[in-house]
């Protein structure tokens, strides 16, 4: 795929070798065209949104409420106040907790989360059950890395109140079937959240389809800025919900006897947004919608296919996370080379990769492992970028042999 | 491979990465854990202290080769010597594994070995993990010593 051009940071070179960046789970790389976007924010149209009546407070409005709308359709979300920018999938989910949850979960009520989750879709859940006297119960994972839906199932009783559970898993590359586990849950009265960050940038997304009630994600892992991120909430959920935090923009009118809140999305969206974060958002949905996402879907499973074969073949090394349905995502650890030290070496060689735990601390310990070397792909790598990975691996199994 | 990968992991580390020296519970003497969350570097260093002497000294657990080599080499350092002692090489060490790259590297012993650490600033708290978790057990506080 002809993509690389456009990505000026993959020209440059690291300790003398070309970059072969391959750590797109933690954060991708950013494309001309949305450097461009909040350059040009900032030098043309910068002012605070929602507020003056002068012509560049219309413009910042228009292009803050345009990019609403790009991602509603992005995730085909019925209504674009259904689309709330938060600071990343982090925030979004934190937001759920600590309104959705606060409001729903009551002392011996249920929270379902898997074995497989980010800290970020455990932590917060866990701050509520303990807040609430609630029960944050695991769904347990095969040795392969795929959610037990016999377990799900099981696990899903009538004091389930909220079920969170990733789309696709950072650390394993697991694609799970959120369809199916949204109708489980929903059929048992449970609400679903769904923590996209590691889906959006590799596979088309409907939240209709998959019939969640929130689904999160973040802008820097889809080619977008940090700091910027979404929450998709159903319309009369998040009508419901109470607010997150105060300030200007979430009120209809403030007197020092009562507040009456804003509309949603509005309503959680208190003080100035990231206003650059939000329109370089909109330009790489842009970005990625015009290649088309299935194509990148296409491109990345052929070379996760490439990669997982090149990889086999180093002696010692094994996988971790070998699902059938299986987002760009190598996770792999080698006998007797600690990934951190690999993680060192390959990047003499300019190769970046995440050697640690990848924020999932439960599943290193399902998995017996205190950390995996992970190489995470997006559709700009090639498979002489798999190629210098193997290269540089087979560099350091000679380095410890 | 460039010649800081080289001086990083040469032969002495390698060799105390597969074969730990003192790699062993110590029964009966002060105990501290250490933990590097950035990578999950995990050790418990055990430790005798007779008449102000460490006359044993032990540690277990699992960590990337820099940190196990380190707790290995340490262990070999500093049994034997006095408390007092150890507090001052814990400090020449910190300052070798933290000079520019450039510096002369200061005599230090087999410590030594670990200069090439200062290549890799990133490194240097799986390097010190162990001395820091030395200290910890010589000051007795019963708590987990993170490097974050």
């Amino acid at each position: 795929m002809r993509v690389r051009e456009d990505f000026p940071i993959l020209q440059r070179r690291v300790h003398g070798k070309p970059l072969v960046y391959l750590d797109n789970a933690a954060t991708t790389q950013k494309p001309q065209t949305v450097i461009d976007r909040i350059v040009r924010y900032y030098r043309e149209e910068n002012a605070n949104i929602h507020r003056g009546v002068h012509a560049l407070s219309v413009e910042a409005t228009d292009a803050y409420d345009a990019a609403r709308e790009r991602v509603r359709r992005f995730l085909n979300a019925a209504e674009a106040r259904e689309i709330v920018f938060v600071r990343g999938a982090t925030e979004a989910i934190n937001l759920v907790a600590a309104t959705h949850g606060r409001a729903h979960i009551q002392r011996g009520d249920e929270v379902l989360i898997s074995e497989m989750e980010h800290h970020s879709n455990i932590v917060p859940w866990q701050m509520l059950c303990e807040e609430r006297g609630a029960r944050l119960r695991i769904v347990p994972i095969t040795d392969t890395g795929e959610l037990r839906l016999d377990e799900y199932e099981r696990l899903l009783g009538p004091r389930t109140r909220m079920v969170a559970i990733t789309h696709v898993s950072n650390a394993l590359g697991t694609v799970n079937p959120v369809t199916a586990i949204v109708q489980m849950a929903h059929q048992r009265g449970a609400v679903v959240l769904i923590d996209g960050a590691q889906a959006v940038a590799h596979m088309p997304v409907d939240v209709r389809a998959i019939g969640c009630d929130f689904y999160v994600f973040s802008g820097h892992k889809i080619f977008g800025p940090t700091g910027i991120g979404v929450l998709y909430g159903r319309a009369a959920l998040l009508e419901a919900m109470p607010p997150y935090q105060g300030g200007g923009d979430m009120i209809r009118s403030v007197t020092f006897e009562h507040t009456s809140y804003n509309d949603i999305p509005h309503k959680f969206e208190a003080g100035t947004p990231n206003i650059a974060g939000v329109v370089g958002l909109d330009e790489a949905i842009e970005y990625v919608t015009a290649i088309g996402l299935p194509r990148v879907a296409v491109y990345e499973r052929e070379l996760l296919a490439y990669g997982t074969d090149a990889l086999s073949d180093i002696p010692g090394l094994r996988l971790t996370g070998t699902a059938t349905q299986k987002a760009a995502i190598l996770s792999f650890v080698i006998d007797d080379i600690h990934p951190h030290d690999i993680g060192t070496i390959l990047d003499q060689d300019g190769v970046a990769i995440r050697a640690g735990h990848h924020c999932c601390q439960p599943l290193m310990a399902r998995l017996g492992v205190p950390a995996t070397a992970r190489a995470s792909l997006a559709v700009y790598n090639t498979r002489e970028e798999i190629d210098s990975l193997v290269t540089s691996l087979r560099a350091a199994r000679a380095v410890f042999a | 491979m460039s010649a800081e990968l080289q001086e990083l992991y040469q032969e002495v580390i390698l060799d105390h990465n597969r074969r730990p020296r003192n790699f062993r519970v110590l029964e009966g003497g002060r105990t501290a854990e250490g933990f590097n969350p950035l990578c999950g570097d995990h050790l418990i260093v055990y430790l005798k202290v007779d008449g102000g002497v460490i006359v044993d000294v032990s540690f277990q657990g699992s960590g990337c080769a820099i940190s196990k080599a380190s707790a290995s080499l340490m262990t070999e350092s500093v049994k034997g010597k006095n408390v007092g002692d150890v507090a001052r090489l814990f400090e020449r060490f910190q300052q070798m594994i933290t000079a520019p790259p450039d510096a002369p590297v200061e005599q230090l012993g087999k410590l030594q070995a670990l200069a090439g650490v200062r290549q890799f600033p990133i490194r240097v708290k799986c390097a010190s993990l162990a001395w820091h978790t030395l200290r910890a057990a010589l000051d007795v506080r019963n708590e987990v010593v993170s490097t974050e």
